[in-house]
């Protein structure tokens, strides 16, 4: 319903569309046109029902098909109108050298002009911070409402041009002009102006003209053909059959399909900077993946506790949850969470408790209860040493155990009011894998997609954290030197290599990436070096750019394999209508059994155009994707839109025939 | 022994035959065709031609050789068609009429070998053997060092060369066409087949004395048919006694026809380094040729006509010799690769056989094709069929390691696109003109028919003859000369431009991700592509002859 009343609100420009110079970018549709007019010439000349019915239904097709291209232009439109409501015009505050300040307008703001910018005001261009701190409201941007720091220095300095300030006072110095800052390239691209045929659409579009080359080569030779065989026929229905056997289908829908796989990833808050790196993102086969908040928490969580000899599991569990009641650090409340998971209550903290809080000095941090009981949780050196013991060996060799894995050992240790203490066992932290990673690294490989983990780890911590994630390889201790070098080499091997970043030591990697997403959070070098910004700085994302991709292509594929498969029941629809006269014996080849000759080739005509109409909401969507390996998603789609391509429209254009045989004077 | 056993016992040793040359002659070729080694002969060719042998060339320059090199032997052909009044040994005969000659050079040249004048009484010994049977060779060679050139463009990578064309022409034929024709001469005389230059005299059954001509047919013969060309010493062809005597002779002439364009998917895999790819493109081609011979056979034995229905068998314009199976075997041998060689009047076949043995030429000669030119034809038929169906896995499209984008889909686009155009346009034209029903050898369904044989088989280089039709006035020497010289070269031209295109790229990795193009899931598309493909480009032609007959 939704998708009618759009469809509703673009008819003025679908009409629009109509205008030869702007179908001539797809030349199927422009055959079509130019068919509707020799059509329309044709009926006026010899009106009847048939006629008047052909010329109708070919102007409709290319109608549906504007149609299906205003439609999926008209969402981008929605979003733009609502972006450029946040480029109000804007006063700059432009700072001399010698420190005055004068008020310009924002479009008058030139590269490298710095501009103050106080509570409350909107930033007037895109541009680093180059003094102060301020929290920025971006939701004009990202939609995001919660407001983010921005200060100078470091990977945090970007500001946005249309984002308001909430509180402080920064200088930003400028660093896109007016007409090319980030909000103009979101406007232009979400509404599509600057849409330019990707590289596999130019590869497809060439195949779709050759195709129409050769049915325009057949219907025009069959003119001759025909009048030997002494069934002359009519323009109209030769016209009618090379609409039929060009691919409209595909045609029509062809640049909804790319605009709808942009919009697709807007709406997932990616701006793709082109079309072709979105193609690429489907072509992948390296991911690089930075370890932390992509595949880890990016905070180290206990994960299991190790009781000491002699030490009921019990007792270390309650004990660790009461050192960890009062630490607010993300290790801490971790700490209390796996103790209530594994059993623990949830009692306060004892009234009289004080909390020992985490120095460098002491490395530990605690808590003293009123009835003189202390207990410490830290590395095992400082346990022992604050417990004026050795470690046991059965914790000594746990907390080895856990550092070669990757994790940190905390030591737990107690005294009683008589001084003696003990340790009582280790909490083991590690850095946890997100959910739900580990399924998706094995779609990814199901996809013959490799993962790489970027992380800043030695080599051990890496390693382990990889196995655990599965990811195919890792780098450790990675440079931006390193990231750089090993995009190389997968390219050098003929892969394509995706992968994020925001850091302006990123913008190299990023650049030489097929596909570099930079993070909206990350600095103008890194935005400007990717060719893609995802607006929710969100690194786990580059999964779905790659499954947009993916989908993006199968879309187009699935379509021309549909269109084409279509003919062949259009030949037995046809066919036999314009030569049962002249040949009888051809009546065997209509299959269908259609009324009329007139109603069998006009139905696949209507059959044709509302193919389309029935197709947008499929374009736009985009064919369903699952991850899976080639071969499985080739033979369902080949299931789907091969087959179903044949054997579709012989049960449409049957049905339409039953409406059709019944308007005058074309029923048998 | 029924005929039905006796036809399905010759097509079983038929493939036992292929399937035992497959293997060491496919492995031979590659070996040939990748060797750094020059023999001495091919050295001395190359002195004396002023060839580099080391010279790599790119496409550019070997499209231009190749181009180049058959426009040359189109001219030095029609010299001495034209002027063989003065070449020895050539009978008294007068030299050709100008169109003729045009016409029947640039059939020879480009592996059509369409004739419009009958062999044994228009050309003497000199211009068969130094004219037409030099061409058989070289016009098959040329085919092999297009399908090698293409083969290069998938090895190669990041390379700006395809190999050397003047290298690869002199190998294919003194390596490989020329021992093996030798070979094959000699059993085609162990069989009967004539190899002399006397004429013989024999008395008919009236009584009456009749000169039978003679010649070197059996050297001429072998090359015919392994070379793919099709052009008889004789203007029965095949069917001439003194070219196929017996059945066994006709049994090897469809294993020479056959042995090339099988063996060749054996060196794709070989050379490629993946052998089961070269079973993939056998497999293509083999289930359409066996379905093709099914129907054929079906349609002939069962004689599924009116004529021959009344006649209680379809024997007409058959041997009495090989019968229906035998001539149904040769029919869809013939066609579909670009041989031509007839041992039955196509014009004779029922209209489902005749229309089988149409679309094995309208399916653009891949079952299994030309000598060469099946190999880049099919090849050339993947590319597409990846192209559609390799966007259905969510990658841009790719083959064998090789990006296709826009480049290569454009060369592709124009090459299947250039074949039935010609076919088309020239049907159309012909059929245009109110005198070409007088041409016809029959009204109605079947006039057409013949008029869209002759440019199917001209512009798909194969140059069988449906008969009936006459087609030696000016306009049909020229159109349908001219549909074989740009049948032929070009989509040489444009694989030649796809191969260096291809070349130049580096390979992509196989992974999961890649679709795979050795299973019999991309055989059954590749086939699929194949058939929808042709239907829809010929369906309404299709429709208004052979259909409507078969359909009666």
């Amino acid at each position: 319903m939704n998708l009618l009343s759009q469809a509703g609100h673009q008819l003025p420009d679908a009409f629009r569309k109509l205008d030869p110079r702007h179908l001539w970018r797809a030349p199927v549709m422009f055959l079509v046109l130019l068919g509707s007019v020799a059509t329309t010439v044709a009926a006026v000349g010899d009106p009847s029902v048939f006629t008047i019915s052909i010329a109708a239904w070919l102007w409709l097709t290319v109608l549906f098909g504007n149609l299906a291209e205003a439609v999926a232009e008209g969402r981008g439109k929605a979003q733009a109108a609502s972006l450029r409501a946040t480029r109000t015009d804007t006063v700059a505050r432009r700072l001399a050298p010698d420190g005055t300040e004068t008020e310009v307008a924002a479009t008058q703001l030139k590269v490298g002009d710095r501009v103050v910018v106080e509570a409350g005001e909107v930033v007037p261009g895109d541009g680093d911070i180059v003094e102060g701190i301020a929290s920025v409201d971006e939701s004009a941007i990202t939609g995001e409402s919660a407001p983010v720091i921005r200060e100078a220095g470091g990977d945090r300095s970007a500001v946005t041009g249309g984002t308001r300030v909430l509180s402080d006072r920064i200088v930003v110095r400028i660093t896109a002009a007016a007409g090319d800052t980030f909000l103009d390239k979101m406007i232009a691209l979400v509404e599509g102006t600057s849409r330019r045929k990707t590289p596999n659409e130019i590869a497809l579009s060439i195949l779709l003209a050759s195709l129409t080359l050769v049915f325009l080569a057949a219907v025009a030779t069959l003119a001759p053909m025909a009048t030997y065989a002494g069934a002359p026929q009519d323009l109209v229905v030769l016209v009618a059959l090379l609409v039929c056997l060009i691919p409209t289908t595909i045609g029509a829908l062809l640049s909804a399909i790319g605009i709808a796989g942009m919009d697709r990833l807007v709406r997932v808050n990616v701006l793709a900077m082109s079309g072709r790196a979105v193609e690429a993102a489907g072509d992948v086969s390296t991911l690089l993946l930075d370890k932390t908040g992509t595949i880890t928490y990016g905070n180290r969580q206990a994960s299991r506790f190790v009781a000491a000899p002699g030490v009921s599991e019990e007792e270390l569990r309650d004990t660790a949850r009461l050192a960890s009641l009062a630490d607010q650090t993300p290790e801490g409340r971790s700490v209390v969470e796996l103790a209530l998971t594994q059993g623990a209550d949830d009692r306060l903290l004892p009234a009289g408790a004080t909390f020992v809080e985490f120095t460098a000095q002491t490395r530990m941090s605690g808590v003293d209860l009123a009835d003189g009981t202390q207990v410490r949780k830290g590395a095992g050196s400082a346990v022992a040493q604050w417990l004026g013991i050795d470690q046991p060996p059965e914790v000594r060799d746990v907390v080895e155990e856990v550092s070669r894995e990757g994790g940190t050992p905390l030591v737990i240790g107690r005294t009683d009011a008589s001084g003696s203490g003990a340790v009582l066992g280790v909490i083991h932290l590690k850095d946890v894998v997100k959910d739900g990673m580990v399924a998706r690294f094995a779609e990814l490989r199901a996809m013959g997609i490799r993962t790489v983990m970027i992380t800043g780890d030695n080599a051990l911590t890496a390693q382990a954290i990889a196995a655990e994630a599965g990811v195919d390889d890792f780098l450790a201790e990675a440079t931006p030197e390193d990231k750089m070098a090993y995009i190389r080499r997968e390219q050098e091997g003929g892969r394509l290599v995706a992968m994020t970043g925001d850091g302006t030591n990123d913008a190299p990697a990023l650049a030489a990436a097929d596909v570099g997403v930079a993070m909206n959070s990350g600095t103008a070098a890194a935005k400007e070096a990717g060719n893609m910004v995802d607006l929710d700085s969100d690194p786990t994302k580059l999964i779905d750019v790659v499954e947009i991709g993916k989908q993006l292509l199968i879309t187009r594929g699935a379509l021309t394999t549909f269109s084409i498969a279509n003919d062949v029941a259009k030949y037995f629809a046809i066919i036999p209508a314009m030569f049962v006269t002249a040949y009888p014996s051809l009546d065997r080849l209509n299959v269908m059994g259609l009324s009329s000759p007139e109603s069998a080739i006009l139905s696949a005509v209507v059959f044709n155009a509302l193919v389309i109409v029935a197709l947008i909401p499929l374009a736009l969507r985009g064919v369903r994707f699952r991850a899976a390996s080639a071969t499985s998603v080739l033979r369902r789609n080949i299931l789907v839109f091969g087959v179903g391509g044949l054997v579709v429209p012989f049960v449409g254009i049957k049905l339409v025939d039953l409406i059709v045989s019944t308007l005058p004077g074309l029923g048998s | 022994m029924s005929d039905a056993t006796s036809g399905l016992l010759t097509i079983a040793v038929l493939v036992a035959l292929l399937a035992a040359a497959y293997v060491p002659l496919g492995d031979y070729m590659a070996r040939v065709l990748t060797s750094t080694r020059h023999l001495r002969v091919e050295r001395t060719v190359y002195r004396l031609t002023g060839v580099d042998p080391a010279a790599e060339q790119g496409a550019r320059s070997y499209a231009t050789s190749v181009v180049g090199f058959s426009l040359v032997s189109v001219v030095v052909l029609m010299a001495i068609l034209l002027g063989q009044a003065h070449l020895p040994m050539s009978r008294d005969l007068p030299g050709m009429p100008w169109w003729m000659s045009f016409n029947t050079a640039v059939s020879f040249v480009t592996n059509t070998n369409w004739q419009s004048y009958a062999g044994e009484s228009t050309l003497g010994f000199a211009a068969q053997m130094a004219g037409l049977a030099v061409q058989n060779f070289l016009s098959a060679a040329v085919g092999i060092a297009v399908a090698v050139a293409l083969l290069r463009g998938f090895t190669k990578s990041r390379s700006g060369t395809l190999g050397n064309f003047w290298v690869d022409l002199t190998r294919a034929t003194v390596r490989i066409l020329l021992p093996l024709a030798f070979v094959a001469a000699l059993l085609l005389v162990l069989g009967g087949v004539v190899q002399s230059f006397t004429d013989t005299t024999i008395t008919t059954l009236a009584g009456h004395s009749q000169v039978l001509t003679g010649g070197p047919v059996a050297s001429q013969e072998s090359i015919k048919e392994l070379g793919n060309n099709g052009g008889g010493f004789f203007n029965a062809n095949s069917a001439h006694p003194f070219e196929n005597p017996t059945a066994l002779t006709n049994l090897l002439q469809v294993f020479l026809i056959l042995v090339l364009p099988v063996a060749l998917t054996r060196t794709l895999g070989t050379m490629l380094g993946n052998r089961r790819q070269g079973l993939a493109v056998l497999s293509v081609m083999g289930l359409l040729w066996s379905v093709s011979l099914a129907v054929t056979t079906w349609a002939e034995v069962g004689g599924h006509s009116a004529a021959a229905r009344a006649a209680g068998a379809a024997m007409e314009g058959k041997e009495t010799r090989f019968g229906e199976w035998a001539s149904a075997l040769f029919a869809v041998a013939t066609t579909g690769t670009s041989t031509g060689a007839v041992n039955a009047s196509h014009d004779s076949l029922t209209p489902a056989g005749g229309g089988a043995v149409l679309v094995n030429m309208m399916l653009g000669e891949v079952v299994p094709g030309g000598v060469g030119a099946g190999l880049y034809g099919i090849l050339v038929m993947a590319i597409l069929t990846v192209f559609v169906a390799g966007l259905m896995v969510g990658r841009t499209p790719e083959l064998l390691g090789k990006k296709i984008s826009a480049r290569q889909m454009t060369y592709v686009a124009l090459y299947t696109l250039t074949t039935p155009a010609l076919v088309l346009v020239g049907t159309g034209a012909a059929i245009a003109r109110g005198s070409t029903a007088d041409a016809m050898g029959n009204p109605g369904g079947h006039g057409f028919s013949e008029v869209l044989y002759a440019y199917t088989s001209a512009a798909n280089n194969n140059g069988s003859a449906f008969g009936g039709i006459t087609v030696t006035s000016d306009f049909f020497q020229l159109t349908l000369g001219l549909a074989m010289l740009l049948g032929r070269l070009v989509p040489i031209v444009l694989v030649l431009l796809l191969a260096g295109s291809l070349a130049a790229q580096g390979k992509v990795p196989v992974t999961a991700g890649t679709l795979p193009t050795h299973t019999p899931l991309f055989v059954g598309m590749l086939v699929a592509v194949l058939v929808v493909m042709t239907g829809l480009t010929y369906f309404p032609a299709l429709a208004l002859g052979p259909i409507a007959e078969a359909l009666t």
